[in-house]
């Protein structure tokens, strides 16, 4: 008999792994109580979320063109646009050479003269078969990718005489 | 067996043993596997949580759409940020929402049978259900945004990304593997430019760079490996 209690504890540490999978809700996990499945809540109706005011306000107005902008706006770009757009902008990406539609040059007299703000609308809203980035492009972020492509746009058409250094280095 | 030795042996020697000649040997082989035989046991029920088989290592699970890594990011070269966007602001490095597929897609393979469930989950307004490769428990805290940020490139967690055409869990995962790195991040350290590379080997001079990484990103490591670090 005292035997047998002794063997009880053994038998209590039983293998449930409550320690490793807690009950409550990871990110991203599935939840079969809400109709789409996920954890992942949109926002009720009518919800103003956290940060959403600063949000529209850098979206108003451009920030000042530096160094670090230009910067974060070459590394977004290369992430998020190159891929159909190129390096370079002349819309010779690599997904473009796959098969999907050809995005225009961002050297076309149309495109050097659109305004920022055709840029800002096509990034958060899309234009034709491209989708809008908004979801993954935060607006400072837009703005500075839109300054990289008005520097790409500088680049492709620039005079020699706006470089004097650059003389020497040519052949 | 008594009629075995009845048969075998002589009468007189029988009665004068009870034993046979070999329970001595097998006597001392029962004292010392009783030693032996728990202590193997309990080493290997502790060598076997180190094993892949119970750690996960090198597994690929079967995930509903065969999304390609190395299509995708060798191939084509897209970068991690394209899609696992929130890695470097967040704990979590996020997977695709199907609108990011999408925005390829769309246009790319729109008939391919094996995007149904792309299609499906745009049309229905449900995720694709990915199926977790790299999972921690929930007692163990890891954040993507603090690594990222601070000089540890994906691969030296999730090996050479872009040669996987399925994606499969290239670390341990156990306390020991996070610990080694811990103790010693230096040897793993890059610069910023190379921290989302798909493939990634120390080069050369990595030993002097590492300490200079160190100090660059501001690394303290004295308190890197205290339990609370992870146990919160
Ligand atoms: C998946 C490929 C793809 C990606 C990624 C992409 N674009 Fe586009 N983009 C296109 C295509 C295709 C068009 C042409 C759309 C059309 O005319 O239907 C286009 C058009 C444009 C235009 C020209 C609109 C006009 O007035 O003609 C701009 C500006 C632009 N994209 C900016 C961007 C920026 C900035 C990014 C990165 C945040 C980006 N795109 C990412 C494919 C892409
Ligand atoms: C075109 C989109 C795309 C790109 C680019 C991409 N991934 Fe992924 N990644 C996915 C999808 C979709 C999954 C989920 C399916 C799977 O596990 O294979 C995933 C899964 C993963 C996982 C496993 C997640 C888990 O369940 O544990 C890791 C790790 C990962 N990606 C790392 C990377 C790294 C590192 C890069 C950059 C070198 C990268 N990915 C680039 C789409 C992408
Ligand atoms: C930036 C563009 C882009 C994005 C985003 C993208 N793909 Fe692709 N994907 C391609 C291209 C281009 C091909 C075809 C490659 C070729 O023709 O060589 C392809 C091919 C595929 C294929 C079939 C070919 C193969 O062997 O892999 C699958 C399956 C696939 N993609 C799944 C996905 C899923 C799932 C997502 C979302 C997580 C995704 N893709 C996001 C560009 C993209
Ligand atoms: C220090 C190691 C480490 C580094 C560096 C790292 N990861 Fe992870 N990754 C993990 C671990 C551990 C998990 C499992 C997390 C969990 O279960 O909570 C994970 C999970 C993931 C997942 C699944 C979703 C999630 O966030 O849990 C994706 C996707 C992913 N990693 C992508 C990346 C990408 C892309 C990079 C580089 C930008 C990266 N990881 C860098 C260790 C790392
Ligand atoms: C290849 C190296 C490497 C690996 C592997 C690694 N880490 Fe880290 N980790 C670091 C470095 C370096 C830092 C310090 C960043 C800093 O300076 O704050 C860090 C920081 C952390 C922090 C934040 C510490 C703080 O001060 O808030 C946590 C939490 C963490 N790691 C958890 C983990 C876990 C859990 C694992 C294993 C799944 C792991 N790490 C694996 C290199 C690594
Ligand atoms: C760098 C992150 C990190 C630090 C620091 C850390 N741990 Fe852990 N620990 C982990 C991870 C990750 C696991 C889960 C391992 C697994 O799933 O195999 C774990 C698991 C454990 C477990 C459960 C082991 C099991 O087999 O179930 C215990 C107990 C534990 N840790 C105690 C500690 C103590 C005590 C300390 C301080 C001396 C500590 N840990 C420091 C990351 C860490």
């Amino acid at each position: 008999m005292r035997a047998a209690l002794l063997l009880l504890p053994l038998v209590l540490t039983a293998c449930k792994q409550e320690m490793a999978q807690q009950r409550k809700l990871g990110t991203h996990a599935a939840a079969p109580f809400w109709p789409d499945g996920t954890s992942a809540r949109p926002l009720p109706v009518g919800v103003v979320a956290r940060g959403a005011l600063e949000h529209d306000r850098a979206l108003a107005e451009p920030p000042p063109v530096t160094p670090a902008l230009l910067q974060r706006g070459q590394e977004r770009y290369g992430i998020y646009c190159a891929p159909c757009h190129g390096l370079v902008g002349d819309g010779d990406g690599m997904i473009p050479r796959r098969g999907f539609p050809r995005p225009p040059s961002y050297h076309t007299p149309r495109l050097r003269a659109a305004p920022a703000s055709h840029f800002l609308e096509v990034i958060t809203h899309g234009y034709g078969v491209m989708y809008g980035y908004a979801a993954r492009v935060e607006p400072a972020d837009r703005w500075a990718i839109i300054a990289y492509i008005r520097a790409l746009q500088l680049s492709q058409g620039a005079e020699l005489a706006a470089v004097p250094e650059a003389r020497e280095k040519l052949p | 067996m008594r009629d075995d030795l009845d048969a075998s042996a002589p009468k007189d020697a029988v009665a004068a043993q009870l034993f046979p000649p070999w329970a001595t040997l097998a006597a001392r082989i029962a004292l010392v596997s009783l030693v032996v035989l728990p202590l193997g046991l309990l080493g290997l029920l502790m060598t076997l949580q180190y094993t892949p088989y119970i750690t996960g290592q090198s597994i690929t699970p079967d995930q509903p759409v065969p999304f390609s890594h190395e299509h995708h990011v060798g191939g084509l070269g897209i970068e991690c940020r394209y899609c696992h966007s929130s890695v470097e602001t967040s704990r979590f490095a996020g997977l695709p929402p199907t609108h990011t597929c999408m925005t390829c897609h769309s246009q790319l393979w729109t008939n391919a049978a094996m995007l149904e469930p792309v299609r499906r989950s745009l049309a229905e307004g449900r995720p694709i259900r990915w199926r977790r490769v790299n999972e921690l428990p929930d007692y163990a805290y890891f954040d993507h945004s603090v690594h990222v940020r601070n000089g540890v490139g994906c691969t030296s967690c999730h090996g050479p990304v872009d040669t996987m055409p399925l994606m499969r869990q290239a670390a341990p995962l156990t306390m020991g593997w996070c610990l080694d790195c811990h103790r010693n991040p230096a040897p793993h350290l890059r610069p910023e430019s190379e921290i989302f590379a798909g493939h990634w080997a120390p080069p050369p001079g990595q030993e002097a760079r590492g300490a200079e990484l160190v100090r660059h990103y501001g690394i303290r490591t004295e308190h890197l490996a205290d339990c609370s670090v992870c146990h919160r």
